[in-house]
């Protein structure tokens, strides 16, 4: 059961609550998306935490259900 | 030995293990087979352990770094990321630095 793109974003959005999300469907079969993911929060941590963060959100999703997800994170500074 | 002790042992004894899916020679999924062009372009001895070999392993080495995907590079024992970060941190250059700062030989220290 593939997820479509606003299911992610709100995923991420119910445990990130500032952050920004734009979510880009790689290949329109629910399984390989690319997603920005900008947050004040992300701010001190490194990229791979930034990610774990972004992947607990997602509820265990990210590698069973969904099979790519191509992540960029950061705060708003860039 | 218990799947976290087997991968905790392959971390600390080598300078720079991938976790893939498939072998540094037949990469048997993209996103492994981009950390291997990028290992195998900065010229980087690296040990390749595959997953697909082990559903025990697979799983395990998810558990070890709370990280849900494969592949995964770890450096001197240090989970660095999986592909979209191992890309990002080689395209910033901080790839060539983390190697160099660990007195770990690759193109960029040569």
């Amino acid at each position: 059961m593939p997820m479509d793109a606003g299911e992610i974003e709100r995923l991420i959005k119910a445990t990130i609550p500032d952050a920004t999300v734009t979510i880009r469907d790689l290949a329109g079969d629910g399984d390989h998306y690319a997603a920005t993911v900008i947050s004040p929060s992300f701010r001190g941590k490194s990229r791979v935490q930034q990610h774990q963060l972004v992947y607990n959100a997602l509820k265990g999703q990210m590698g069973g259900v969904l099979h790519a997800l191509a992540l960029q994170t950061g705060t708003p500074e860039g | 030995m218990s799947i976290s002790q087997f991968i905790d042992n392959e971390v600390k004894s080598n300078d720079v293990v991938l976790f893939m899916k498939g072998t540094p020679q037949f990469p048997q999924c993209g996103f492994s087979g981009q950390v291997v062009q990028i290992l195998d372009h900065l010229g980087v001895a690296y040990k390749g352990l595959n997953v697909l070999e082990s559903p025990e392993l697979r799983d395990g080495i998810k558990q070890y770094s709370n990280w849900p995907t494969i592949p995964q590079l770890y450096i001197k024992g240090e989970f660095v990321g999986g592909c979209d970060i191992v890309r990002e941190m080689f395209q910033a250059g901080e790839l060539q630095q983390t190697l160099k700062d660990k007195g770990i030989r690759s193109q960029a220290t040569a």
